[in-house]
């Protein structure tokens, strides 16, 4: 082709630092390409969650609130705690560290709409948009890449647990199912945020919002103390909440027993949060 | 089914609040070629291409590409077209080499053959040294062709090009320039936005001129050129004193609107043939002589066919005042 033309301007192009793109090189890139299939779903995610870790490999501070967070959640409540409500802090943490664990976890999803919302105002989300693929696997891979981050969080305060004394019945099997249904339902939990991610103007707002939720979800659960000693009508909201159900299956299986009907109510609302915030997210992410 | 039409649009519309941004645009654009949407910022030509992108739903009207429809059938669409925004729709968090390499992945490229087409294009675009740098690292050219390099990872059959220049310097807008040209030569269609005209005039076959959301002229750059006119006088006098009688005397001679240029010597006449039979050249050396005779003195002359400029001017000044 000889419509191409480059380096109009021999004088100039000495001084330059980069190279100048080159036309036979451009040309050559167009020659007999055929456009290879449309990825599969699951690869489309895999992809979307491939960035996610690249992102965390640039910017490794992105870590903090999994790793400083959780031992400083760890070690303030069980020494808080410990003395006065279980007489001791090793009988104590037997009881909390997977209720912390859970409560932890469950506040570090709120993280993910801040990065959604702040992810969806960059250009590089049009670009997203207008790919033929899957259209929720950016979505998912986000969603994908929190999960690495959430097990994180998971190792480091079992780790710090252990350290102090936390000594689960149910070894390293009963760990790993706990972990396993905590990440399960954190996955489907943080369809929440990635719709406030969409739906709210400003950072500050998803905060803001979040906090709304995750305080009285958390605390409002049995991850401290036993709700026996609790007024009835907040029985009836801690002994159906979600984060308590979660807490207790976790609790149990790490502590080698099998909690059937906490572990269904818990796979339960995994699934009703996937199904109708996963729902309303894709509305917002394709009306966008 | 028109198959020789990369893009159709009737009467599309797009309303924010009480924002008509785009208010009943009408486009034809001809498959293989460069297209120009030329407009003033806010004009509404973002929209409409982020319209035409399937990124935004319209709420009147409708578009198709290649013959599908951008609503209903906007997966076959996103697979034939490829957007470049006017902001770099890259991750800037990430290295040259992980974008290209992401997009390809998700454009269903095998792991080695997206590292194989990255590295090329990575190379071919001059950017080879840059690859392992984060893309907020780089300089706005650089963003501007790892951008352009990521909508061409598979050859689209129409490639967006929403204002692809501004805030360049004027070689790295001379390399944009290139690069357009080469895609366009491996038959993609190009749809360019520009608020530039000297680019859509360097680049585009045909251009229309929207402000205000609607098409105010279509046509080929001659076209749009002779509807104002069919040549202009530019003329630069010895005394900026004599000025505003040369303008009486032109206006006189030519019956034409005098434009009086921001340079106090400068002015410029449109000659438009209309009442007489004379060529744009006779005119414009009878007017010359009428300078003359009034005792003004002419330093340099030209007569050109009118700048796009003037063309936009014109255009967007002719709607100001009727609507």
């Amino acid at each position: 082709m000889t419509t191409v033309t480059t380096g109009k301007d021999p004088q100039s192009t000495e001084a330059l630092d980069f190279v100048a793109p080159k036309a036979d090189e451009l040309a050559a890139l167009f020659v007999g390409r055929s456009r290879p299939p449309r990825p599969s779903a699951l690869s489309a995610s895999l992809t979307f969650g491939w960035r996610a870790m690249l992102k965390i490999k640039h910017v490794p501070e992105q870590l903090f609130d999994v790793t400083a967070f959780p031992i400083m959640m760890v070690l303030m409540y069980t020494y808080l705690f410990g003395g006065a409500l279980a007489g001791s802090v090793s009988e104590y943490v037997q009881f909390l560290l997977p209720g912390i664990l859970v409560m932890s976890v469950v506040m570090i999803t709120m993280y993910t709409g801040v990065s959604v919302n702040t992810d969806i105002e960059k250009g590089v989300f049009d670009r997203f948009r207008t790919l033929p693929i899957w259209r929720p696997a950016p979505m998912v891979g986000y969603l994908l890449g929190d999960v690495v981050r959430y097990l994180i969080a998971s190792a480091v305060m079992l780790t710090v647990g252990v350290i102090i004394g936390y000594r689960p019945d149910g070894g390293i099997v009963g760990i790993l199912l706990g972990v396993a249904l905590l990440m399960v339902f954190s996955f489907a939990f943080s369809w929440i945020w990635t719709m406030f991610g969409l739906l709210l103007r400003s950072e500050k707002s998803v905060m803001g919002v979040s906090m709304m939720v995750i305080f009285p979800l958390t605390f409002l659960s049995n991850v401290f103390v036993d709700p026996k000693t609790m007024p009835g009508w907040l029985q009836a909201f801690v002994n159906n909440n979600p984060v308590t159900h979660l807490a207790t299956a976790v609790r149990e299986l790490m502590a080698g027993r099998w909690p059937g009907t906490d572990i269904v109510w818990v796979l339960g609302w995994s699934a009703l949060f996937v199904l109708v915030f996963g729902w309303v997210t894709m509305r917002l992410y394709n009306r966008k | 089914m028109t198959t020789d039409l990369a893009i159709e649009t009737e009467g599309l519309v797009k309303v924010f609040g009480t924002n008509r941004a785009v208010d009943g645009i009408d486009l034809r654009v001809p498959a293989g070629t460069v297209y120009g949407v030329l407009g003033p910022n806010g004009a509404g030509k973002t929209t409409a291409v982020r319209m035409l992108a399937t990124l935004l739903r319209p709420d009147g009207g409708r578009a198709s590409v290649f013959g599908r429809d951008v609503v209903r059938e906007a997966d076959a669409v996103r697979g034939r077209v490829s957007l470049t925004g006017q902001y770099a729709s890259v991750d800037e968090d990430l290295t040259g080499t992980e974008n290209l390499v992401l997009l390809a992945r998700l454009l269903g490229h095998t792991r080695p053959d997206a590292r194989a087409r990255s590295g090329e294009l990575l190379a071919a675009f001059g950017l080879a040294e840059a690859a392992d740098k984060q893309v907020k690292n780089y300089s706005g050219g650089m963003r501007r062709r790892i951008d352009i390099a990521a909508s061409i990872l598979n050859t689209p059959d129409l490639l967006f090009l929403d204002e692809p220049t501004t805030g360049l310097d004027p070689r790295s807008r001379n390399q944009v320039w290139d690069i357009v040209r080469a895609v366009v030569a491996q038959g993609t269609t190009v749809l360019l936005t520009t608020q530039y005209l000297d680019e859509a005039d360097q680049l585009a076959a045909r251009i229309a001129v929207i402000d205000h959301g609607k098409v105010i002229a279509e046509g080929t750059k001659g076209e749009l050129k002779a509807s104002v006119g069919s040549g202009a006088v530019h003329v630069r006098l010895r005394d900026p004193e004599q000025r505003p009688e040369a303008e009486r005397v032109l206006r006189s001679a030519l019956n034409a609107t005098v434009q009086l240029d921001p340079d106090p010597v400068a002015l410029t006449a449109t000659v438009d043939g209309h009442g007489t039979d004379l060529g744009a050249a006779e005119q414009a050396a009878r007017a010359l002589a009428e300078l003359s005779r009034a005792g003004i003195t002419v330093d340099n002359f030209a007569l050109g066919q009118p700048s796009l400029d003037e063309v936009f001017l014109a255009l967007t000044d002719r709607k100001g005042t009727t609507a």
